[in-house]
């Protein structure tokens, strides 16, 4: 996308719109009636005792965090950079955020003595499943792939079925299946296997269709240029075609590898001492529930964003390849 | 010229009454033609005249629907099994170019000798460099496709077909996606490539080109073969009433 040069007036700018959001902003905090909440204690030298303040103490909490609202939005677009807004308003969210998960009194000492184990086992498991499972994903989304654009009617038949099937069901029951289905046939299996083959096959079915999509997004003239010089098919999509499709492939896949972290949370179902499944499990005896699924929570959005960082780089060097 | 003292017998292609369709729509009707070795033919005709269509059907990059068209000697259709071996024995340049852009230009060269004729890493090297140096751009070999001009392009493109030591050369339209002023330097090696005795088939709109290399001159319209002749008689005296209309319309400027 490509921004204009010429910026429109500002919405904030024009006094109607400011006293309409104003006005609506209003009415949002008296219907949710912020008074009980920590807005109300902050007030009570104006509205007294929060509980006993009524109609009165709900109005003025209203007002006052409505104001600061609208002040709140005036004030940040007046920043001289698009840089500085994003900079204040994330850190203004994370603060909301923190502040939310103060107010459930979460034991920070419970959470010491335990992060430790969540980082050595939990993340270790989450990311070494995850690894595994997107690499064989996406050999079998080439296999896939190959063979949904191949004039073979078996392996059509095939590949259509798998993917159908595979993105047909939710991967919480494909993880069951496998897990407690492979025994039926007499393979007992264990649980991280079992994990493993049901994240492959279940991303390897969209990642099927995401190479599918970068095969076909070759232009044509490469296949007739490949085959004019005699090569046949098999060496066509090895070294002409793949080759220019995996660029146009790498960024979704780190899309889905994102995806698939947290999609590995659905093992924990089947015992697999990853991230989620310490989450569920640690805190249950002393009734800690909340300290280790916020602590996994935000260990989860760690590690996404430590991915989305690298994914951007790697899309990153790829565009500036296409450019060479 | 070893080959052409063998095969001086008969013509190296040989296509009889060739008809193709798209669906309904007929792209060839009953074209016979036969193209003898070092025999430099230029096709021209309207847009949608099925000239392209012909040339793609003589390395089968286009299937046809009834009659024969046999390439030194070897029958294409549908079951056979050696159309690899037709296809590099067939040069092919296309409008578009169509070099691989993830390779550079020498490994776009390189590519056919060493995948398709076998031939080690080294031999394809010097292959690769004697044409590109033939085409005039050994400076480009390590180079990528997109870093190169449109004319330089098709001139890796010729380089890149010629290695395959081809027994016939197709160009389908090698200059129309060029800009005006690098279609000199792509005729011009065209026109080399002439004179060297390469048997060259060409779908062109360059009259000029078909006037000083052509040996024949072949006029199509809506599918049929309307007129063939040398040029000399194909330009000054046109047989049919359709020839002159497309000649007046094309040599106007």
């Amino acid at each position: 996308m490509i921004q204009d040069t010429v910026t429109e007036e500002q919405l904030l700018r024009k006094p109607r719109f400011v006293l309409i959001l104003f006005a609506l902003t209003c009415i949002a905090f008296f219907i949710i009636d912020p008074s009980q909440s920590a807005a109300g204690h902050f007030l009570a030298p104006v509205i007294g005792d929060p509980a006993e303040s009524g109609f009165y103490g709900r109005f003025v909490t209203s007002f006052t965090l409505a104001l600061l609202f609208v002040l709140n939005l005036i004030s940040i677009s007046l920043l001289p950079e698009f840089r500085y807004q994003v900079i204040v308003v994330w850190i203004e969210l994370l603060i909301l955020f923190l502040t939310f998960f103060y107010s459930f009194n979460l034991s920070f000492e419970f959470i010491q003595s335990k992060i430790w184990f969540m980082i050595t086992q939990g993340i270790f498991t989450t990311l070494y499943v995850s690894a595994i499972s997107i690499a064989i994903a996406f050999v079998i989304a080439i296999i896939g792939a190959v063979a949904k654009l191949s004039s073979n009617g078996f392996a059509f038949a095939i590949a259509s079925f798998y993917t159908s099937f595979f993105r047909g069901l939710p991967l919480l029951m494909q993880v069951y299946l496998i897990y407690l289905g492979f025994p039926q046939l007499g393979f007992v299996i264990d649980a991280v296997p079992a994990g493993i083959i049901a994240l492959s096959l279940c991303y390897g079915a969209y990642m099927t269709e995401i190479f599918r999509a970068g095969i076909m997004s070759i232009d044509e003239g490469q296949w007739e240029g490949s085959r004019a010089l005699g090569f046949k098919f098999g060496l066509t999509m090895r070294k002409i075609i793949l080759p220019q499709s995996i660029p146009l492939i790498i960024p979704p896949t780190g899309n889905q590898f994102i995806a698939m972290l947290k999609d590995s949370s659905l093992v924990s179902v089947i015992g697999v001492w990853e991230l989620m499944f310490l989450a569920r499990t640690l805190g249950n005896k002393t009734f800690n529930h909340m300290e280790m699924l916020i602590t996994a929570a935000m260990l989860y959005w760690m590690m996404t964003m430590v991915l989305e960082y690298i994914q951007s780089r790697i899309e990153r060097k790829y565009r500036k390849k296409q450019k060479r | 010229m070893t080959d052409k003292e063998q095969n001086s017998a008969g013509p190296i292609i040989s296509i009889q009454g060739v008809n193709k369709f798209f669906g309904e729509f007929q792209a060839l009707g009953d074209i016979t033609l036969d193209v003898n070795i070092g025999e430099r033919i230029v096709i021209c005709g309207p847009s949608g005249s099925g000239k392209s269509t012909l040339i793609r059907c003589i390395n089968r990059l286009e299937a046809h629907q009834s009659g024969t068209i046999h390439v030194d000697g070897v029958e294409l259709h549908q079951h056979m099994r050696d159309i690899d071996k037709v296809r590099s024995e067939v040069g092919m340049v296309f409008q578009n170019f169509n070099l691989f852009p993830h390779m550079t230009i020498l490994e776009n060269c390189t590519a056919g000798p060493m995948w398709v004729n076998k031939v080690s890493a080294e031999e394809a090297h010097e292959i690769g460099m004697k044409y590109l140096n033939r085409v005039k751009i050994p400076e480009q070999a390590d180079k990528y496709p997109t870093q190169l001009s449109g004319g330089q392009q098709q001139r890796v493109a010729i380089a890149r077909a010629l290695c395959m030591n081809p027994k016939v050369m197709l160009f389908d339209e090698p200059t129309s996606a060029l800009d005006p002023e690098m279609v000199a330097e792509v005729l011009d090696t065209m026109i080399d490539l002439a004179n060297s005795g390469m048997t060259m088939i060409c779908v062109t709109h360059e009259m000029g080109f078909a006037k000083q290399v052509a040996d024949r001159v072949i006029f199509m319209d809506e599918g049929k073969i309307v007129e063939a002749a040398e040029p000399i008689q194909f330009f000054e005296n046109p047989q049919s009433e359709r020839t002159r209309k497309f000649l007046s319309q094309v040599l106007v400027h």
